[in-house]
């Protein structure tokens, strides 16, 4: 795992310094708002509904035992006992006091841990596949990349004003874990040819008002290419970017008002440009990052516990089926730990759930831990032998809960519950659904199933790539749920389609329970998936179920 | 042509908590929406949201919301001020914890 050097050190204890003076140059009234207000977004201190919130990245995902004790530290020390995992592989505390903000800061460089750019106008946490490093289908680590894409926009002075804000992911696997199409810059690693590693290169990705897939602006970019070319792409973003319309701002629209062919010229010349002032010097730095990636000594024991408690516990034997992904050693296992259990609020986490999954990735899983942007906690290198001991454990904290993938699973934002930009709630639907469900007890049967919410149109929740998507909007002053079938954030991403009229707050869960009954009935097998029947039969079938035969015109 | 003015109540955040807070009529910030000033005119409206705009350090983005008379005072109208006025629904956080006991 990468440690913090001097300088990451220095840079993040400085910049707590000059917030600590912003913070107290606030509250004695020597800064306004308005000046404040900009200070404070770009240490992640937001405003929110209720109380402030802070974000903090946690890069690419990945988290030591120590880090994890710490968030669980400043959860009871300075919030409520709990944090809240995001889509972008970031922890929100919605609890902060804003005098106990620089102490939080603080107590984060102690772990080498920041909120810098969690938001604003600027490269943003750098997001990656969470089972990178361990996963069987990968061609190569994307840490190591995201983690020099991650020092390299860090306080870029080129890029702290954008056009508007840029996400970048990526992923090392041929199965896309991390939405990579979904954003401004979406990064996959491949190999060509000749034996080589570069990168698949997609541009202008995006969910939101607008959503679009990223387009593909080079099939191969070599890897010693990777800051060059992103910069490039900045470069011109930064410059082209549309700055009079906070709509049409991100690179997608950029994009497409520029055309492809265009933009894809602009980028090869200013790389042109940029590439011979790199002087290999980042190259130098990779290879340091690299090093601080170098996968874990896995231990080679017998499987045989595994075997037993497999053949002998259901409930091991469901947790296993759902929860755990093969890994590139055949003895280990990748285990996501579920925070959905069902009626509990997707993502949250209490500080004592923190600790222990601290500890269990100590005894058990090399002292890696990942997040998710599906909200979810992972332990990528797991002995088989220790997966009956390391179940029985999550158990009794309430962390076995066996549906990683299915359609209790739910990806949901905050929505109105804690985000002021929202427009209706999302966590109380994500609740309500879980539990009917597991009342009906018919997930299992239902299958593979990704169910996803927003709160409003910015799509934090990602329902445009849900199977079943929900938006929650205000429909004249009323919440008021749109409802989207067959969106799929996989490497062949699509935008679902949205099914007709809206639902009422109390009428999404019996829709959703209307359109599966539907899939189970038109389903040709229990192996063919909600997604790939409604690929077959198209949306008449789930309006039909969802509207009624003749009533739907006049809906 | 001017549309008829809605009752308003002036909200706004405390500096220091984050707290969503109302402006009364003699001045303070109350945690309680019903002992708010209930505002019926648009020029004090105004008015009064130049006075909350002032209180710098003690609240921040203050705004009108609608609001409706009400037995205990104004009532809000809108979900997104009835949401503030409790606390998120997913715990018992926020307002609807801290002033259960007051």
């Amino acid at each position: 795992m990468y440690d913090y050097t001097d300088f990451d050190e220095s840079f993040v204890r400085a910049r707590v310094a000059q917030f600590t003076d912003q913070v107290e140059r606030r509250l004695d009234g020597s800064l306004s708002e308005d000046e404040f207000r900009p200070l404070r977004l770009m240490n992640g201190l937001y405003l929110q509904l209720h109380a402030y919130m802070l974000r903090v990245a946690i890069p690419y995902g990945t988290l030591s035992p120590a880090k994890l004790r710490q968030l669980a530290w400043i959860a009871d020390t300075y919030d409520k006992g709990y944090g809240h995992f995001t889509t972008r592989q970031n922890i929100q505390f919605n609890w902060p006091k804003l005098p106990d903000v620089p102490a939080i800061l603080s107590a984060l460089a102690d772990v080498g841990m920041h909120a810098i750019q969690t938001s604003g106008n600027c490269v943003r946490n750098v997001t990656a596949d969470h089972f990178a490093g361990a996963a069987a289908d990968e061609v190569a680590d994307p840490r190591p990349y995201a983690e020099l894409l991650r020092q390299w926009s860090t306080d870029h002075p080129e890029f702290q004003f954008l056009p508007r804000k840029f996400k970048i992911a990526i992923t090392g696997a041929s199965a896309d874990r991390a939405v990579t199409a979904a954003h401004d810059i979406g990064l996959r690693i491949v190999r060509n040819e000749a034996g080589e590693t570069g990168f698949q290169v997609l541009v202008g990705g995006g969910l939101g008002r607008t959503p679009m897939v990223g387009m593909v602006v080079r099939d191969f970019l070599p890897e010693a290419d990777l800051l060059p070319y992103v910069e490039a792409v900045l470069s011109i973003y930064n410059v082209i970017g549309r700055r009079d319309n906070k709509y049409k701002a991100r690179i997608k629209i950029t994009l497409h008002e520029t055309g492809k062919p265009e933009i894809t010229r602009m980028i090869e010349e200013r790389f042109a440009e940029l590439r011979p002032l790199f002087g290999g010097a980042d190259q130098a730095l990779f290879r340091d990052i690299q090093a601080a990636f170098a996968p874990p000594v896995f231990r080679e024991a017998p499987v045989a516990a595994f075997d037993a408690a497999y053949k002998a516990d259901p409930a091991f034997r469901a947790f296993v089926d759902t929860n755990v992904a093969p890994h590139r050693h055949p003895d280990h296992a990748i285990v996501t730990i579920s925070l959905k259990a069902h009626g509990e609020t997707p993502g949250d986490a209490t500080s004592d759930q923190m600790r222990l999954v601290a500890d269990l990735a100590e005894r058990h899983g090399h002292g890696d831990i990942r997040v998710s942007h599906e909200q979810n906690l992972i332990l990528p290198h797991v002995h088989k032998s220790d997966l009956p001991a390391l179940h029985a454990a999550l158990k009794s904290a309430g962390l076995a809960t066996a549906n990683v993938g299915l359609l209790s699973d739910i990806i949901a934002c905050p929505g109105m519950d804690y985000c002021s930009l929202a427009t209706a709630r999302s966590i109380p639907v994500a609740q309500e659904i879980a539990q009917r469900f597991k009342e009906l007890d018919l997930e299992h049967e239902i299958g593979p199933l990704k169910l996803k919410i927003s709160g409003c149109i910015n799509a934090c929740g990602h329902h445009h790539v849900g199977h079943i998507g929900i938006l929650g909007l205000d429909r004249a002053g009323v919440e008021n749920y749109q409802i989207t079938l067959g969106g799929d954030g996989t490497a062949d991403m699509v935008i679902g389609d949205k099914t007709g009229p809206g639902f009422a707050y109390d009428q999404v869960t019996g829709a959703v329970e209307r359109i599966l009954r539907a899939y189970l009935a038109l389903r040709e097998a229990p192996e063919e998936t909600f997604l790939q029947a409604f690929r077959r039969v198209g949306m008449e079938p789930f309006k039909t179920a969802l509207y009624g035969e003749g009533e739907r015109d006049a809906a | 042509m001017s549309r008829r003015f809605t009752p308003k109540v002036v909200t706004a955040n405390r500096l220091r908590e984050g707290d969503v807070v109302y402006l009364t009529a003699n001045d303070l910030w109350s945690l309680h929406h019903h002992e708010a000033e209930l505002i019926e005119d648009e020029a004090h409206a105004q008015l009064r949201l130049l006075f909350a705009a002032s209180q710098k350090n003690l609240v921040v983005g203050a705004y009108l919301a609608d609001a409706k008379a009400g037995p205990n005072g104004p009532e809000p109208v809108h979900f997104r001020e009835g949401f503030r006025t409790r606390g998120p629904s997913n715990y018992n956080h926020g307002k609807q914890a801290d002033l259960a006991h007051v």
